[in-house]
């Protein structure tokens, strides 16, 4: 999994405006296929499929309730589905624990934020980092050369990752401490440490304002070009996830009910009545 | 000058309590639970190096390393087989787990090597230091002991803070969800967790029968307890907090021992944890953890 990525630099830097086009021919990073899970009685998710480009962004949206972080939990097999496949990179990692889907090339954030909040900035990266810094325990305890060697690239590669995001000077601040919008990023800056090949985004701009979800627009675009990896981002702010997702699915209890470009899914009726409820005769909304 | 040799046996004793209350600490800290047995692991710990040091005659050194060892490979396989299947259990079936752990060890040292009390020879000697023209005498044990807890504190603080083992312990211990999907195996960090506790049990327990050269199937079991309560005393979950309070529980039974009565000094420790407690329900240097709505 590290032979694609010299150890000293993240990755090589393509052109800041390269913009993949969609291409149907092209193997997807992503497959899912049937993909559900019941809990006892209730069916979380079902018969969900959802094919994603190496690098393409891409929005889940839907009401709330709609399963949407569960397909997340499924993808990352914080829960195990109850049925369907998921072929990642070619792999199937249905049968594999969080841990290797994660080495596999999945990494998130939450909903939530949940950093190590009392770790420091640089901590809480290289945890992210774990499984790319390469020294046993015993180089860890007798501080052999390699310990030293190894932890220095690790220093660079936070550096890095903290330099893309302007975040250099907040290395050393504890991670709780931090003003929101910088524990976002910083959630999002970890993440990238796992080296993942696709990045999925919970809620990525709740509780920003327009100004900060501009700039979170700005870095998710920065982060696909500069990483080359594909995007999947779960979003409520609408003005998010039409101004930078190429596709979009739109999930209603649990189901699929549209997939498609921006301007499709604005236009589709289904999607509209899902979100505002159906159009009664007479014109009046009524609670979905 | 009796004060101050008190102080020193005190420090002595509680720095022993400290090496096994770290045990205690980073396993409640990593697997949220509580492992009882620690205490037996110990008195293994002091049985390995006792017949390494008499029967093979080999170096004190080699019997250290030897009752490391030995504890280590017993901690991690206590671990793998007795708790790691109730790794979703409710806590108290997990609990009991460890009291039974506990109970088949001493049971087992039982049956193997006989409930008479062995003679532990001093493996650090039994010269003393004298200052103040023989005012304080300082005994050779209680130097090693001390500057042996300060190497160990020094260096597990160290190690849980700049390296990455030590780092994934602690993202395990605030949130083993998020540590997973960063790509951090939890089951190999509580076996690491484990080693490190049972490891430093082995030093313990040689340390507890240089000073108190008794050994039986029971060692353990008091300093265990008594490591516990320095934990919780101290704040469990904190390794700052086991040192403290090891060696602040040491200090106190030692002093109830020299100024207030020798048969009451295990009352008067669990006395003072229990104003502590009323005071500062989380330990000295616990966190209080709020409780999200």
């Amino acid at each position: 999994m590290n032979s694609d990525h010299p150890e000293t630099q993240l990755v090589p830097l393509p052109p800041l405006n390269f913009v993949p086009e969609r291409d149907a021919g092209q193997q997807p990073i992503l497959e899912v296929r049937n993909l559900g899970i019941d809990f006892g009685g209730l069916t979380a998710v079902d018969s969900l499929n959802l094919a994603i480009s190496p690098t393409e962004i891409s929005g889940l949206i839907g009401p709330n309730g709609a399963g949407k972080t569960t397909v997340f939990n499924l993808l990352t097999k914080v829960y195990q589905p109850t049925r369907g496949t998921i072929l990642f990179n070619g792999q199937d990692i249905i049968g594999m624990n969080t841990v290797r889907v994660n080495r596999a090339g999945i990494a998130r954030t939450f909903q939530n934020i949940r950093l190590f909040n009392n770790l420091t900035v640089e901590d809480n990266i290289k945890i992210g980092l774990h499984n790319q810094i390469k020294y046993g325990m015993f180089s860890g305890i007798l501080r052999l050369p390699d310990y030293w060697k190894q932890e220095k690239i690790a220093r660079e590669q936070v550096g890095e990752l903290l330099s893309i995001f302007n975040m250099g000077h907040l290395t050393q601040h504890i991670a709780g401490s931090l003003p929101y919008g910088a524990q976002r990023r910083l959630e999002i800056i970890r993440a990238l440490a796992t080296r993942p090949k696709l990045l999925l985004l919970d809620e990525p701009a709740a509780g920003m304002n327009p100004s900060e979800t501009a700039e979170l627009m700005e870095n998710i675009a920065k982060i696909r070009s500069t990483f080359q990896i594909a995007v999947l981002l779960i979003e409520h702010d609408m003005s998010l996830v039409m101004g930078i997702c190429e596709g979009i699915c739109v999930l209603n209890f649990g189901k699929v009910i549209a997939k498609g470009t921006p301007s499709a899914i604005q236009n589709n009726p289904e999607v509209v009545e899902a979100y505002l409820g159906r159009r009664k005769e007479g014109g009046h909304h009524v609670e979905g | 000058m009796v004060f101050l040799s008190h102080l020193i046996s005190g420090v002595s004793l509680g720095g022993i309590y400290a090496i096994i209350a770290l045990g205690y600490t980073m396993v409640y800290g990593i697997a949220k639970m509580l492992n009882f047995a620690h205490g037996d692991v110990i008195m293994v710990g002091g049985y390995a190096c006792f017949f390494m040091v008499t029967y093979y005659d080999l170096p004190v050194a080699v019997g250290v390393l030897v009752a490391m060892a030995v504890c280590t490979l017993l901690g991690v396989s206590i671990e793998r087989l007795a708790y790691k299947p109730l790794r979703r259990a409710p806590a108290l079936a997990v609990l009991i787990t460890a009291i039974g752990v506990s109970y088949f060890l001493q049971n087992a040292a039982q049956l193997l090597w006989t409930s008479n009390p062995r003679v532990f020879p001093s493996v650090v000697g039994n010269t003393s230091l004298n200052l103040f023209g023989g005012q304080l005498s300082i005994s050779s044990t209680a130097i090693v002991t001390i500057s042996i807890c300060v190497v160990i504190m020094v260096a597990l603080t160290w190690f849980t803070s700049k390296t990455k083992t030590g780092k994934a312990m602690r993202a395990c211990s605030e949130d083993k969800a998020a540590a997973q999907l960063m790509g951090i195996s939890v089951n190999t960090t509580i076996s690491m967790t484990f080693a490190i506790g049972s490891a430093l049990a082995a030093i313990a327990g040689v340390l507890l029968c240089s000073a108190y050269p008794t050994l039986s199937p029971t060692t353990g079991a008091m300093p265990g307890i008594k490591a516990f309560t320095a934990a919780v005393f101290g704040g469990i979950g904190s390794i700052p907090g086991a040192m403290i309070g090891g060696i602040l529980l040491g200090i106190i039974e030692i002093f109830g021992k020299a100024y207030i009565s020798t048969q009451l000094s295990d009352a008067i420790v669990f006395f003072v944890l229990i104003v502590v407690l009323l005071v500062k329900p989380d330990g000295l240097l616990g966190k209080r953890v709020q409780e999200k709505v």
